[in-house]
């Protein structure tokens, strides 16, 4: 096990680098640079002030140079000041981030609470009307566009209840209440869609423990058909769905952009959006890395769960 | 499946056939692709036709979804937006599978230096949420649709490359394959003939879906106004310029989301179909 975490964590890092060069490629290869975002129409006649900005941000300097001394820094931690903001953009992330996390988390619960309970209900009754009901509307909760879901909700909830998206977002330390209120549908929104993908899995995983001889057992030995799905089957259906969960959790990071932008909440995604329209290089790539980082521990931490959940897997 | 013997032997169509969903997938997305053929003949009028003394009308007789800020006919472009949105899907999914699964044989098959770079540069496009990086490299490569267009397929072949390799590890150990190679045939014929045709099915429900994702994609990129441009009438450009007028006029935010929701169920019902009569493993 721990060579295969090992193993692992040294292919991580070799992603990790190719991650870095190709976002430091690529973020250089849109036309304009931070230059031209901050003089605007100046830029057209005031060749000095270009090029003593162009100095400044180290923008004359041959790429690959850029990419060393920006590199060598995030080795030692260090990813930089955003450059249009001088805020360190560690420190910029970490004020984003609770917002995604809060999001992420309300979402993979709201999925856990529909899907699981869902998905065991359409095993039980597999082929019924009720059970191809269940599957359809997973499939569509699966098929509506987390925006539009949003933009629903929020139409229903403003003509019903005069309710409107918070314009400034609170910390769940300083007022929870208000804090819930407005992350609570965005977080729901979210989580529809990895609830219709918890759902078939917990459907499928189910119906395959089903069929295993040890439930027949169970049954034979006269236990109550609550203990046998309860307590022998769901136990072994809940291990992939727990996997399933987790990688969901993954994806759940890359969708928040839109569900922040609906409900303009001050997450990861936005930040990242707006880095990459005002150019500002070093936000825009420590982001990136940033988001890798988790989404790679996030998936790593689930497989080395799984192993540990189902002591037959085994990793070589 | 054992008490019912005929199942086994039973030919590919008539199982998917026996699912109903699918065919319910697949009339939909028949009917989508008959709206977006045939947008020019059904529309009820030009979709970009701006009228401003007919703008903001509610859905009524004559315009049955109403009409947007500039008085264009909502029904028209909301069928329109078929094209853009199917149009967008087929292609990205199109340059997805085939730079997709042409990675995936050769890093399968050739092995060695091939399979490490290929799937070094797999593992990092892997290494980022899906969504977050489309929104991205469409961000940098600027709106416009043949943009969005590669966005999509950029994030999308890596997955093309995965469900190719793997049968072709396997299969490339395979006797007959070496027979192949024995009486001299060559790494393009073996690969083309005899390996391919092993890949295929897999590589089909992978498109499938990813036609349904593709689609949800175009429209977020578009509401993000990475995509499509207006005035073009992609679902997703409509609903964002539906935003502003939300109180005033929610028919402009519904209809196309109902659009693509269809659009998106009918792929993933086929997807899902194809996917349980082809790869019947469960858990």
């Amino acid at each position: 096990m721990q060579k295969y975490i090992a193993n692992r964590l040294l292919a991580m890092i070799v992603s990790l680098f190719g991650v870095t060069i190709i976002v430091f490629l690529f973020i250089r290869l849109i036309p304009g640079t931070i230059v031209e975002q901050m003089l605007g129409t100046e830029a057209l006649t005031s060749y000095e002030t270009v090029e003593s900005l162009r100095r400044y941000f180290g923008l004359d300097q041959p790429v690959y140079v850029q990419y060393y001394q920006w590199i060598t820094r995030v080795l030692v931690g260090d990813l930089g000041n955003s450059w249009r903001t001088a805020i360190p953009v560690l420190q910029f992330i970490f004020s984003r981030l609770p917002v995604t996390i809060e999001l992420t988390g309300i979402a993979i619960i709201v999925a856990l609470l529909i899907g699981v309970p869902a998905g065991i209900v359409s095993a039980l009754k597999q082929n019924s009307m009720g059970d191809n009901l269940a599957r359809l509307v997973a499939l569509t909760g699966l098929s509506i566009p987390v925006f539009w879901q949003g933009t629903m909700f929020i139409l229903v909830l403003s003509l019903a209840f005069r309710w409107a998206p918070a314009i400034e977002w609170v910390p769940p330390t300083k007022n929870l209440v208000a804090n819930l209120n407005m992350m609570l549908l965005p977080g729901f929104c979210l989580g529809t869609a990895s609830a219709a993908v918890i759902m078939r899995m917990t459907r499928s995983c189910m119906l395959e423990v089903l069929r295993q001889e040890y439930i027949r057992t169970a049954r034979a030995k006269g236990l109550a058909e609550q203990v046998v799905i309860i307590a022998h089957a769901l136990k072994n259906a809940m291990i992939p769905v727990v996997t399933v969960a987790g990688l969901q959790m993954g994806y759940l990071l890359g969708g928040t952009v839109v569900v922040e932008e609906v409900f303009t909440l001050p997450g990861i995604g936005r930040l990242l959006l707006w880095a990459i329209y005002q150019r500002d290089y070093p936000t825009v790539q420590g982001t990136v890395l940033f988001v890798a980082v988790m989404f790679m521990a996030v998936n790593l931490l689930v497989d080395v769960l799984y192993a540990f959940l189902d002591p037959r897997i085994r990793y070589a | 499946m054992l008490n019912n013997p005929t199942r086994r032997g039973a030919p590919l169509l008539s199982r998917i056939a026996r699912n109903r969903l699918v065919l319910v997938g697949l009339g939909m997305a028949v009917f989508l692709i008959l709206m977006a053929v045939f947008a020019d003949v059904i529309s009820p009028r030009d979709p970009l036709a701006v009228d401003v003394a007919a703008a903001l009308h509610p859905p009524n007789s004559k315009e049955l979804f109403g009409t947007d800020r500039f008085g264009r006919d909502l029904l028209s472009r909301v069928i329109h937006g078929s094209r853009i949105s199917l149009g967008i899907g087929f292609s990205a999914v199109t340059i997805a599978l085939i730079v997709g699964t042409f990675l995936g044989l050769i890093s399968g098959y050739f092995g060695g230096v091939w399979d490490i770079v290929i799937s070094r540069v797999m593992d990092v496009f892997f290494s980022f949420p899906v969504l977050l990086l489309a929104i991205a490299i469409a961000a940098m490569l600027g709106p416009g649709i043949e943009n969005a267009v590669m966005a999509i397929a950029i994030v999308y072949a890596p997955f093309f490359s995965r469900v190719a390799r793997g049968p072709v590890l396997a299969e490339r150990e395979k006797e007959y394959v070496q027979a192949a190679r024995v009486i001299g045939a060559g790494h393009s014929r073996i690969l083309w003939r005899h390996i391919f045709p092993n890949v295929l099915s897999p590589v089909i429900v992978q498109a499938s879906v990813t036609i349904a994702y593709a689609i949800l994609t175009e429209a977020s990129l578009s509401y993000l106004g990475l995509g499509t441009q207006p005035p073009a009438p992609s679902w997703g450009t409509t609903l964002n310029e539906g935003r502003t007028y939300l109180q005033l006029a929610p028919w402009i935010s519904i209809f196309p989301g109902i659009a693509i929701m269809l659009a998106v169920l009918a792929f993933n019902l086929v997807g899902d179909g194809l996917r349980d009569a082809l790869d019947p493993r469960m858990c």
